[in-house]
């Protein structure tokens, strides 16, 4: 394998349409980019709006070609709901981080009684990668004030695992949410941050 | 300036920067992006037409006009613009026309899977396949360059991965352009047979110019590697063969039609193993066999869906290109219980939920069309019968119910066609018309949500907007419908289920067709109203999950309630998500124990 390749960071997040997977891949995206590395990002756009699953691939480096992560090379997963987190498991390379809202979204084929919720969903998943950092991100919002700010707990708690300049994620956090949140939001990437 | 674009914003650059004045698109994923992009732009003029057809007819004239025309679709878009499509291929341009027309490849929503790159080897015309965002910005200004040079369409085909993923982009300052005059050539642009006789040598000449081309430029280029495997291959597929094999040598092809046969030649006579790697049909590889030289693709890599870096590494594998991975098991295991299914489904909310649920009660045919409502085929609801295509339904009903009639089968289902606004108007409208003049009895039901819901809420000429946002004159779908000769016409508020009900038994039992007109808009568009959220009240709530039946998101099974006998069946009371619900109150007229109510109330 070519040595290029080794050097692209792999990110995958996943979650289910309405979550905001694909503002957080952007952000991500675009602090690569400030910091003047080749950035791919892809997504399926459609049906996933309509409660679907949704899947963004997010990878930088000096030169990216494919969008899209090959499986099991992903470095990290981070998972905007539970179950979606077992779902995407195969694309996370052996020893990759996983970063998982422990909230649960459940589908109206579940309500309905023609599918049932994964059992034991978070015990699978630490069975699976030793080291998943768990975190019930919706309640964390809720105490910060906000139920929207989980997407910007879950990205400061990504940050660490990933080597890109804190300052240039602050700064384009603070672009892409509207001007009256900045500060919440700033305070939510904290928190997210100190988490992990 | 560098800017993160996706091929379709890239693709609005392109033909800002390209000097386009006019484009005209009909919105349809993936394709919808790259007029709602283009919109934005200063001098540019960008509009949604009503269907594809139209929007490619705009944009031959403003071409004609001396004017650079865009028209941009999806894949399935080209087959209803195929009429004037093949005809200007005939005509040629005045200023430059690209069609920018995306393929969706493993059908993320589509209804079917075709190879577009087979429109252009059928027309004629050149054709261009950019593999990222910087190739699509660049490749509008080739594609139009090179149609007033050779004077022909040029057709850029994305798909859905080069549509929907962001890349770094390299802006360019926008070229100034003097747009020519309307150019007077009757001989080119009126196809009576006469002179069309003499347009299709010139057709066949030009085809012979356009592979010189091909042959000439950067666009088709070779990157020397090992010489042990070649890989021919357009669009997305050089990003994922570049990934998994970037040691072997490449043909990349930009301008995939008509193909380099000198290039290929060269390219093939210096490696040992030629292979193509290419999505969906062997468009390339049976071109290349044609031409005498020994190549291989469909035998390793499938026909079928999209491709990814791991299909392609097991194709080259399968083709002895690549070793054997060294690891057996080089990812993470994916647990048996991860496969929960999460269907797509309609909004909290949304106005068509309640409409079928009222409808499924008439237990009628139902002929549907494409749009949200098609998603009524799933459970719990199961409401329709068909979808084949845009503005389908409404003939396919007539069909049906002709067919019904004349076979004089026991069959007494009352037959239903279900069409939305924005598809009615693309060509619902043509279809109502035979109805009413070759004296059909069908039920036509137009879900009216005011947008075109399904690609994310684009305006069309019902809703009284344009794409760039001024206000403007709106279709009146009762006179409209009126006018084509339907006699009867009713307008329903689909919240309403038991009014909603009462008008399907009306208008079923009327022996002459009919449409009935919802009059909901799409959620989408609606301000979000907390105080109109509901809950359900656990004292009261028996657990009979009549509300279940709904199907909606935000109602989900709570509490278990204990059964009173011995091994009874388990029931749970329903829960409201108050993040999810709209307040459409459809399940609060749906719950026989009065349960559910407005929180606030």
């Amino acid at each position: 394998m070519a040595t290029k390749k080794r050097s692209v960071k792999n990110i995958l997040i996943v979650g289910v349409g309405g979550q905001g997977v694909i503002l957080a891949s952007d952000i991500l995206s675009e602090v690569a980019m400030t910091c003047g590395l080749d950035v791919k990002k892809s997504e399926v756009h459609g049906m996933a709006q309509r409660g679907g699953v949704v899947s963004s691939h997010v990878r930088f480096g000096q030169r990216v070609n494919s969008p899209l992560i090959p499986k099991g090379q992903a470095d990290v997963l981070l998972s905007f709901e539970l179950a979606e987190a077992l779902r995407w498991l195969g694309f996370l390379k052996p020893g990759g981080k996983a970063v998982v809202n422990s909230q649960k979204v459940v589908p109206p084929i579940v309500s309905t009684g023609l599918a049932s919720y994964p059992q034991d969903a978070e015990e699978t998943l630490k069975n699976n990668v030793g080291d998943a950092i768990l975190v019930n991100a919706l309640d964390l919002a809720e105490e910060l004030g906000n139920p929207r700010l989980v997407n910007t707990i879950l990205l400061g708690m990504t940050s660490r695992l990933l080597e890109l300049p804190d300052s240039n994620w602050k700064k384009v956090v603070s672009q892409r949410v509207p001007k009256a949140f900045k500060e919440l939001n700033l305070k939510a990437f904290e928190r997210g941050r100190s988490l992990v | 300036m560098k800017e993160l674009l996706s091929g379709n914003e890239a693709v609005a650059r392109g033909a800002y920067e390209s000097g386009v004045k006019v484009a005209s698109a009909y919105p349809g994923t993936p394709s919808t992006e790259i007029l709602q992009n283009l919109a934005r732009y200063e001098g540019v003029y960008a509009e949604w037409a009503p269907n594809e057809k139209v929007a490619f007819e705009v944009g031959i004239g403003a071409s004609m006009a001396g004017v650079r025309a865009l028209v941009a679709m999806k894949h399935v878009g080209l087959n209803v613009a195929a009429d004037p499509f093949m005809t200007f291929a005939y005509t040629g341009v005045n200023a430059g026309f690209v069609l920018a027309c995306a393929d969706d490849p493993g059908m993320h929503s589509s209804q079917n899977e075709q190879d577009n790159r087979y429109f252009a080897r059928f027309a004629m015309v050149p054709l261009f396949e950019p593999s990222d965002s910087q190739e699509a910005k660049d490749m509008v200004g080739v594609a139009l360059q090179v149609s007033e040079e050779f004077d022909t369409p040029s057709i850029l085909r994305l798909t859905t991965r080069v549509s929907h993923s962001k890349g770094i982009v390299r802006l360019g300052k926008p070229k100034e352009s003097a747009p020519g005059g309307f150019l007077r050539d009757r001989k080119k642009f009126v196809m009576i047979p006469a002179y069309a006789r003499i347009r299709h040598p010139m057709v066949l000449e030009r085809i012979g110019k356009l592979k010189d081309l091909s042959d000439r430029t950067a666009l088709n280029r070779i990157e020397w590697g090992k010489s042990s495997v070649g890989i021919i291959c357009s669009g997305i597929s050089y990003q994922y063969a570049k990934e998994v094999i970037p040691e072997a040598s490449f043909l990349k092809l930009g301008m995939s039609y008509p193909i380099p046969e000198r290039k290929i030649r060269r390219f093939a006579s210096r490696v040992r193993k030629l292979l193509v790697v290419e999505e969906l049909e062997p468009f390339l590889e049976e071109q290349i066999l044609a031409l005498g030289i020994h190549v291989e693709g469909k035998k390793y890599f499938p026909r079928l869906d999209e491709f990814s870096p791991e299909i392609v590494e097991e194709g080259l594998y399968k083709a002895k290109a690549l070793r054997p991975k060294r690891v057996s098991v080089s990812w993470t295991v994916t647990p048996q219980t991860a496969s929960l299914p999460r269907p797509p489904v309609m909004c909290p909310g949304c106005p068509h939920r309640s409409f079928f649920f009222a409808l499924n009660q008439a237990k009628g045919l139902v002929l549907s069309d494409i749009g949200c409502y098609t998603l009524s085929v799933l459970p719990p609801l199961e409401s329709i019968d068909s979808c084949i295509c845009m503005g389908a339904s409404i003939s396919t009903a007539h069909g049906v119910a002709k067919a019904i009639e004349r076979a004089q089968t026991q069959e007494k289902r009352p037959v239903f066609a279900v069409i939305g606004d924005s598809t009615f108007l693309h060509s619902g409208v043509t279809s109502l018309m035979d109805v009413a003049y070759n004296k059909g009895n069908v039920k036509v039901v137009i879900l009216d949500n005011r947008t075109t819901g399904m690609t994310g809420g684009q305006d069309h000429p019902g809703t009284g907007r344009t794409l760039q946002g001024e206000p403007t004159r709106q279709v009146d779908l009762v006179k409209l419908v009126e006018s084509l000769g339907i006699k009867r016409v009713r307008v329903v508020d689909p919240y309403d289920l038991e009014t909603t009900s009462q008008v399907i038994k009306e208008e079923v039992s009327a022996q002459e067709p009919s449409v009935i007109i919802t009059n909901r808009p799409c959620v989408m568009l609606e301000k979000f109203d907390p105080s109109l959220v509901h809950r359900v009240d656990p004292e009261l709530c028996e657990g009979c999950g009549m509300c279940l039946r709904l199907g909606c998101p935000a109602i989900v099974p709570g509490e278990v309630i204990p059964s009173k006998k011995e091994g009874g069946k388990v029931r749970r009371k329903a829960e409201i998500d108050p993040t999810l619900c709209r307040g459409c109150t459809v399940c609060e007229q749906l719950c026989k124990q009065g349960a559910i109510s407005m929180a606030g109330a």
